[in-house]
């Protein structure tokens, strides 16, 4: 059964089964690998995209869920708010390993789309899904605040 | 992993000497090589004019300076450290640089501290310093060479200076790119000076990081990324306890999923190939593997704790001993015993573990993260029978690894060629392990029991101190069991050994438990235990006694100055002596690893019975800093990391032997909500560089299980604090 939908922009059709999570999708038949696999049960948000400019873990969401709907991904992520946050991001280094990271600017610039200016509290609640192994959440705390203040 | 037979910063005449071909390394230029075939040398450096100098560099027209750099990248930031090592001596201009994993061959890029190539025990930079160095320096000689000629003036009149090579007479400049061809035609000098301290501008600085911007936009490349043509998904059913080996599977089930290609079994279980990775999984799903656990490790954690802690009342093998510690503490009333229990650790870096094989006629191709590239290399060779010299490993960026992926034996790259030659080597095949594979995985920190007697005079003078460890050994059975000696291997108990508060009454003894679980370093490996044990149980000793945390330690760190320099720096930035935020209480910790001196001081309040670590200060001694952004980022992700695992983590055995733990709801991580703020002092110095990728981590759980006991409650003694309760 093909599912339609968009990615970046692009229509596309897959031919695949209509369970198979679009995490697989993205990165086996697409290769879009910026979205990593990191658990497969929605728990570290390393697999985080939009999906009609919300967040979404790919990993447990069955491709024939996103048929007709606009999926977006760290490659073709675009705006403002996308730009200073990878902006913010880079000025401080805040990688280490790296491989959680677009997850976590995913679910950043989705956070600075809906609040401007988020507050601690904000940013807890709309980063807490995003596990970083390294630890960079020092950074990640601070990248955020620098992005918003930037666009402030 | 560390103290693998050599020191790990080289001497200048190891160095000289060519510690496993370094020297040859440095200073061959392998242009010549790369015209000659062996084109790996100088990867993706054979474009007409460029310059590679040595094994480590090569320059481009366009005035690219690429490091190939012999470490894995996977956070640490080593592809950084020894570019600005080469930069700095090069007087490159930053923007120039660029890094690159060098290809797997030991007679080029072995660790000087290992004699192999790999990564671990915090020995990039230590083990790299004079090297890179050097290796800049030469080719900053031989450019110089190159535009004297070309310029018809005098080498000694030439200069660079960020990136621009300078006759300041003639008024002529150029760039290296302009000289990378007939730079290539000068002799390498033997032994290049090297800049003074006072002349650095890059090292001791924080210039930015080279591999930041791929990890901002999706475009860095891990081993997950990998995608060959015609390649094959591989996953494997693992038992489920360790030992067990599959008794009966349904083929025929795991077939009949749409997209499975085959199964097979393998040493290591039973692969199921899928033409994507959805297939795969649904297949192993459908193989209803029943399990033959006769031969398997079948004790519980209950079991195996009992075991272990019964065991720490006998006598081990004594692995030091001075003065009388028996007199010292018999019948005095002030003498404190504690037991600590420190629960199994996986190390659950975000990528799972994973790798991409191809063969080509005789040649296999591999693209992995791989830490111990030789050992790797040579077991890929062993299992598909080949010449090693015929296996490429492509070290991949990967992500995190903490010890994870070097594993002495190699397993899992025995893992991946087994899987790789049971699908008959036709197609690429890509072996991914999921988290819960991860997690059940095994290769953990070991279950390891501490028992200590010791006590402290109203004075603050240590009478005794009686110290048994309980635990694993992490090489036994492995190629690197010759790190055993006299039957203790000494990663079960650094950090502990080498007590560094003064006593005149010392003692420690070592239990080797003989367990099914398979064991591994873990980020900061023997450290992430003995550190815990001794700074609780000394901060104990102080309050017991009347004594401040910070004046108590000091008194007793005579002779250790670089322990009571962190020390006092930490006091100093976290202005200890005054009072916390209202419900809260400082606990500090200071601990020498990897010859890293780190001290901490947490502030913590109880909230539910759990603690909330508020802020860390820090203050490090990691020798002559390199890149001070990189070593602050390094002591902010090992305190994330130690707190995490002191506060949820442990992987249990059930009855039966049966890993409990599976994925990250039940294996917690820190999250960013529970992150502490971090403020960190880098303290500068003129002693050689040594590690930072570990030494964060030991102090961060004994600094908090110590204001857990000053803000009124008491020190766990037994990990992880909450478990999943939090």
């Amino acid at each position: 059964m093909s599912v339609k939908f968009r990615v970046n922009g692009d229509d596309v059709t897959t031919d695949v089964d209509p369970q198979t999570p679009l995490l697989w999708v993205l990165r086996d038949n697409l290769k879009l690998t910026g979205t990593k696999f990191g658990c497969g049960v929605a728990q570290c948000g390393a697999c985080t995209v939009h999906v009609d400019g919300g967040t979404r873990r790919s990993c447990v969401t069955p491709v024939a869920s996103v048929a007709g709907r606009e999926v977006t991904t760290i490659e073709g992520v675009s705006g403002d708010a996308a730009d200073s946050v990878k902006a913010a991001w880079r000025d401080i280094d805040v990688p280490q390993c790296g491989y959680c990271q677009s997850g976590q600017i995913m679910s950043a610039i989705a956070l600075l789309e809906a609040t401007p200016q988020p507050s601690d509290a904000d940013i807890d609640a709309a980063m807490t899904g995003n596990i970083c192994r390294c630890a960079t959440y020092v950074r990640i705390r601070q990248a955020i605040k620098n992005a918003a203040s930037g666009r402030g | 992993m560390r103290d693998l037979g050599k020191p790990i910063a080289p001497s200048r005449r190891d160095f000289l000497a060519g510690a496993g071909g370094l020297t040859l390394a440095t200073f061959v230029p392998l242009r010549a090589k790369g015209q000659s075939g062996e084109a790996a040398i100088i990867r993706g450096g054979a474009e007409a004019g460029g310059f590679a100098p040595n094994a480590f560099i090569r320059i481009l027209p366009d005035n690219a300076i690429t490091v190939l750099v012999k470490h894995i990248e996977f956070g640490q930031g080593p592809f950084t450290g020894l570019a600005t090592l080469v930069a700095e001596e090069l007087d490159a201009a930053w923007d120039q640089m660029r890094a690159e994993a060098a290809p797997a061959d030991v007679t080029l890029y072995a660790n000087a501290a290992f004699g192999l190539q790999g990564t671990g025990g915090s020995t990039a930079i230590a083990n790299s310093y004079t090297q890179m160095r050097k290796a800049g320096a030469a080719a900053r000689a031989m450019l110089i060479g190159a535009a004297a000629k070309t310029w018809g003036v005098p080498a000694g009149q030439v200069t660079i200076e960020d990136g621009v090579i300078k006759h300041a007479a003639s008024g002529k400049e150029g760039g290296f790119g302009e000289f990378a061809d007939s730079a290539a035609n000068e002799t390498p000098p033997e032994d290049p000076p090297l800049k003074a301290k006072k002349d650095f501008k890059f090292i001791g600085k924080s210039v930015p990081k080279l591999d930041t911007s791929g990890k901002t936009t999706g475009e860095a490349v891990f081993t997950l990324d990998v995608y060959r043509d015609d390649m094959l998904t591989a996953v494997v059913a693992h038992p489920p306890k360790f030992g067990a080996v599959p008794a009966s599977f349904d083929v025929d089930a795991a077939r009949a999923v749409s997209g499975v290609v085959d199964v097979k079994e393998t040493p290591q279980g039973v692969a199921v190939y899928g033409e994507n990775t959805y297939a795969a999984l649904k297949g192993r799903d459908a193989l209803n593997v029943k399990w033959n656990d006769a031969g398997a490790e079948r004790r519980s954690t209950a079991e195996l704790t009992a075991l272990f802690r019964e065991t720490a009342q006998g006598h081990g093998v004594v692995a030091d001993e001075r003065g009388d510690v028996a007199a010292a503490l018999s019948g005095d009333e002030a003498v404190l015993e504690a037991e600590f229990v420190f629960p199994y650790l996986a190390h659950a870096p975000m990528e799972p573990l994973d790798a991409v094989v191809e063969q080509r006629d005789d040649t296999v191709e591999v693209w992995m993260g791989s830490q111990l590239q030789t050992v790797d290399q040579q077991t890929f060779a062993g299992v598909l029978g080949v010449d090693p010299s015929n296996v490429i490993v492509n070290t991949m960026l990967a992500g995190g690894s903490f010890g994870r992926r070097a594993q002495p034996a190699s397993n899992f790259a025995a893992e991946a060629a087994a899987v790789f030659d049971a699908s008959g080597r036709s197609r690429p095949v890509k072996l991914v392990w999921t988290r819960e594979d991860d997690i059940r995985g095994g290769f953990y920190r070991p279950l390891t029991v501490h028992k200590i007697r010791g006590a402290m005079g109203a004075d603050g003078a240590l009478k005794g101190w009686e110290h048994t460890v309980v635990s694993q050994s992490l090489v036994a059975g492995s190629p690197f069991e010759m790190l055993i000696q006299d039957g203790i291997d000494p990663t079960m108990i650094e950090g502990a050994r080498d007590l560094y508060y003064k006593t005149d009454n010392f003692k420690i003894s070592v239990h080797t438990m003989d367990v099914g679980v398979p064991v591994l370093w873990w980020r900061s490996v023997g450290h992430t235990h003995t550190a815990y044990a001794v700074e609780t149980f000394m901060d104990e000793l102080l309050q017991r006694a009347g004594l401040d945390a910070v004046e108590g330690r000091l008194n007793l760190l005579e002779g250790r100055p670089r322990e009571a320099g962190v020390l006092k720096r930490v006091a100093e930035l976290a202005d200890w002596g005054r009072a916390p935020r209202e419900g809260a209480a400082f606990g500090v910790a200071v601990h020498k690893s990897f010859d890293t001196y780190v001290a901490q001081i947490a502030e913590v309040s109880m909230d539910g019975g759990a603690p909330r670590v508020h802020k860390v200060w820090a203050a490090v001694d990691c020798g002559q800093p390199v890149n001070v952004n990189v070593i602050e980022a390094q002591i902010e992700g090992g305190i994330g990391y130690g707190a995490g695992a002191m506060l949820f983590d442990e992987i249990t055995l059930a009855p039966g032997g049966a890993v409990e733990q599976s994925n990250f709801h039940d294996y917690r991580s820190l999250r960013i909500n529970e992150m502490p703020e971090v403020e960190v002092a880098v303290i500068d110095s003129d002693e050689s560089p040594t590690g930072i990728g570990e030494p964060g981590v030991p102090p961060i759980a004994p600094a908090i299980g110590n204001a857990m006991r000053r803000v009124g409650g008491s020190t766990p003694r037994r990990l992880p604090v909450t478990g999943l309760s939090v």
